[in-house]
């Protein structure tokens, strides 16, 4: 299992580096590392974005609504900033991180409390954090002049050569790669997704677990609210929108299994970054964008078909064991 | 004749009929296991035969061979004299035979016309149902069966199980199905329900029908059956007209069998009383339920399947609410309320289905063990993956667990192995009391024999099981005491000195000794 999921790492990277060398027949300065490096930062909230979802999805939910809690929260802080230039930028990103995380939790609770579906609860909240957003804006726009210059340069900013927007997304990675290996609820997240019956026996509170991993997807859709909003400097209701299938589909390509407990960080972060290189490469190459969004689907059902191989040699080896048994 | 013939040819008063279906040497083996060994089975026209045996005795695998869920290694089917091959369910269902469940296999949310007339339907020219017609017909068949009170336009969903049940008997007759299988019809049925049941299957007799009538219950199989087959440990071990035998021969038919396992010895040095269970109680699964283990003591509990077992010993873990009672672990009083303050308070309970409650298949060996553990593996909320390898290696050892790896996948072990990862996983908590349920189930000979002396070395030790088993030698050989249950309810307290199976069947089944 755990070399099958190592095999399946390695072959996305070598579909990664075969992609780019590919886009560097027709354009070579793609492949040089500068533009890589742009590449990565473009990516920056897509890989944040995968990551929370990526633990939602190994306890076998899913959450639908990520997109629209990052138009909302976007949304309340460009406002809060444009109405009180003098807060500091870091105390509205803890705000988005904590209105985002509020907002996880709702979804969190409808599941923990409730039992009702991951994916009929954030089909939900998806359309109710969209209607919050265009309630408290009253469909109105926040634009670049109303911002502050601290609010929208931050990320801009570069450390050790490195802009601010792409040490979020490592910093993202490393606080996940720990959380997912070296902290007991990494190891319940795994546990519930693999076998939720057994992880109840062990003690473990399967709707408490759930609850946290949506309590996590909302704050980092909380976080990329601020981070997408400063990017692109400007915050309308319209804000990300459709993109919770963009988030999905890396964690699939990533080889995250949609029925939960099968997936790693390294999985989400490449998955994230395959979408995020054809997106760059695409245009410069003269590909239209109506063959870039057949590109990005061929991939995702080829992931899925490569995972779906995968497991059922895993299902092969369970049956052969429910026998013995 | 043959020396390999069945018995039942040999037995068979000649003024019976042939039979209409027969088994010869029926042989079904699943990798280390052994279930169905060269069993014979014959089922007459217009007469019921019961086939009785423990728990794991091979009555769900024939079940399955002949309703095409499986397919026999050796052996013959033959339906009135000419061979049969069933391989699959469809194959079954156009021979004419058909099975109901004690969970009804339909479909709730079709109409009782539907249900009946699924996969067979009247047609009109055009290739559509003909609705008036299936509707029709469905009340004739059911008032064939004088069940003129079930609408053929009525949901399924809306209707008791006993009425469901008497859908699925229609569908049997709407295809002419002339062997009809019970797989314990009358568990989940109220005594007015069974009644009706048995004035159904009276039916199906006159109707010439060959039933197969699967029940623990020896009143039942009195009442309504003709002939008996008692299968034992996968092999045949009689058969006959159960006017011509009483139930202490069936008895001794089921549990009578050479002692083909050997029990570590064992000088029990047991001490006071470490938890006592008082009085609990559940709504519907199980009535004041007092018992006290005491120190370092095996404390066996049988009963047939469906005696509430698991459940008492559900409640004692935590998993499950109870209504009434209480229980203290050694003078203090407790109540879990979740496997996690169990786990924490000293009990630890190892469920019953290995593959579904217990293993984390997808995670490694250390993984498993550490599972319940981890607050004490890890230090300010951050996992000590050394800690945890030592703790897996300890326990693995102890348990003499069999790996290539402790960081390989638990899933690539075999039973016998993945059985003592999850005892090691449980005893890794450090627990006061374990409860074993079904400690051997399903694993081979060599592995039993490790786990029974692992027992045995955990008493030593100063711990107290609870074994739940199904298994009378298991129960017999390891048991300091037994609770017999029988309906939910404790039947008696034995002490295991001088104690036979047949008496423990007798107090679980409720027959008068």
């Amino acid at each position: 299992m755990k070399t099958l999921l190592k095999n399946r790492e390695i072959w996305l990277l070598a579909a990664i580096v075969l992609l780019i060398g590919l886009i560097a027949t027709r354009f070579p300065a793609f492949a040089a590392p500068g533009n890589l490096l742009r590449v990565f930062n473009d990516t920056s909230i897509l890989i944040i974005l995968a990551l929370g979802q990526m633990a939602v999805i190994l306890t076998r939910s899913i959450d639908l609504s990520m997109a629209s809690n990052l138009a909302f929260t976007g949304m309340v802080v460009a406002m809060t900033n444009a109405a009180f230039p003098e807060i500091p930028v870091a105390i509205l990103i803890a705000l988005a991180m904590l209105i985002g995380a509020a907002l996880g939790a709702f979804n969190g609770l409808l599941v923990w409390l409730l039992g009702i579906p991951p994916i009929v609860v954030t089909l939900g909240t998806l359309t109710v954090f969209r209607g919050a957003a265009f309630v408290v804006s009253g469909g109105a726009w926040v634009n670049a002049d109303q911002m502050s210059q601290a609010f929208i340069n931050l990320q801009r900013g570069a450390i050790l050569g490195l802009p601010v927007l792409s040490w979020f997304a490592i910093a993202a990675i490393a606080v996940f790669y720990l959380l997912m290996t070296r902290t007991p609820l990494g190891r319940a997240i795994y546990a519930i997704g693999v076998n939720p019956t057994a992880a109840v026996y062990t003690g473990i509170d399967v709707g408490r677990t759930k609850f946290i991993a949506f309590v996590i997807s909302g704050l980092v859709s909380g976080l990329c609210g601020y981070l997408w909003i400063s990017r692109y400097v400007i915050a309308s209701v319209e804000v990300a929108s459709g993109y919770e299938l963009t988030i999905v589909a890396a964690c699939v390509i990533g080889g995250i299994s949609i029925a939960g407990g099968i997936g790693s960080v390294a999985g989400a972060v490449m998955g994230a970054l395959f979408l995020g290189i054809i997106n760059n490469a695409l245009p410069v190459i003269n590909i239209s964008p109506f063959w870039q969004l057949a590109i990005s689907g061929a991939a995702i059902l080829l992931a899925v078909i490569l995972n779906a191989r995968g497991e059922r040699k895993k299902g092969r080896i369970i049956l052969r064991k429910a026998a013995t048994a | 004749m043959h020396a390999s013939a069945p018995i039942s040819e040999l037995r068979q008063p000649k003024s019976a009929a042939q039979p209409r279906l027969t088994l010869a040497g029926i042989t079904k083996s699943f990798p280390g296991v052994r279930a169905l060994s060269d069993v014979s089975l014959a089922l007459y026209p217009g007469q019921v035969t019961a086939l009785i045996g423990e728990n794991g005795a091979g009555k769900s695998t024939l079940v399955k061979i002949l309703t095409g869920i499986y397919q026999p290694d050796a052996g013959e089917i033959r339906i009135d004299g000419a061979p049969v091959k069933l391989p699959s369910a469809h194959a079954a269902f156009e021979n004419g035979i058909t099975a109901i469940h004690q969970e009804t296999v339909l479909f709730d949310d079709l109409s009782v016309a539907e249900n009946i007339f699924l996969g067979h339907a009247p047609k009109t020219r055009l290739g559509t149902i003909d609705w008036r017609r299936m509707h029709a017909e469905a009340r004739e068949v059911l008032d064939a069966m004088r069940a003129a009170h079930i609408d053929p336009t009525a949901r399924l969903r809306d209707l008791g199980i006993a009425n469901k049940h008497l859908v699925a008997v229609g569908r049997a007759m709407s295809i002419d199905a002339q062997i009809v299988i019970m797989d314990e019809p009358t568990a989940a049925l109220s005594a007015k329900e069974i009644e009706e049941l048995f004035l159904l299957i009276e039916f199906l007799k006159d109707e010439g029908k060959a039933i197969l009538f699967i029940s623990h219950k020896f009143d039942e199989i009195e009442r309504i059956a003709d002939r008996y087959t008692v299968f034992r440990d996968g092999e045949m071990v009689g058969e006959g007209l159960l006017a011509e035998t009483d139930q202490r021969q069936i008895v001794r038919m089921m549990v009578g069998r050479a002692v083909d396992t050997i029990f570590p010895e064992r000088r029990p040095t047991v001490g006071g009383p470490l938890l006592e269970v008082s009085g609990l109680s559940h709504p519907t699964e199980f009535d004041d339920i007092s018992f006290a283990l005491r120190k370092g003591e095996i404390l066996g509990f049988y009963g047939l399947v469906g005696a509430g077992r698991s459940e008492v010993m559900q409640a004692i873990a935590g998993m499950t609410p109870v209504s009434a009672g209480t229980m203290t672990l050694a003078g203090v009083p407790i109540a879990p309320k979740s496997a996690a303050d169990a786990v924490a308070t000293g009990i630890a309970y190892v469920p019953e289905e290995r593959g579904s409650q217990g293993v984390v298949i997808g995670l490694p060996i250390f993984q498993n063990i550490s599972l319940p553990s981890l607050k004490r593996t890890s230090k300010h909320g951050v996992l000590r993956l050394a800690e945890e390898f030592r703790l897996a290696r300890t326990y693995a050892e102890r348990l003499d667990l069999r790996a290539a790896s402790l960081s390989q996948d638990v899933g690539t072990l075999s039973g016998g192995n993945q059985q003592k990862v999850v005892i090691a996983k449980w005893l890794a908590t450090e627990p006061k009391v374990i409860i074993l349920d079904e400690p051997t189930k399903g694993i081979d000979i060599g592995s039993k024999a490790a786990v029974h002396a692992f027992m045995a070395e955990l008493v030593e030790g100063g711990l107290s099981v609870i074994m739940v088993s199904s298994e009378l030698p298991e129960v017999l050989g390891m048991s300091d005491r037994i609770v017999v249950m029988r309906e939910g309810r404790i039947a008696k307290i034995f002490d295991n000195d001088d104690l036979d199976a047949e008496t423990l069947v007798r107090a679980a089944a409720g027959i008068a000794a």
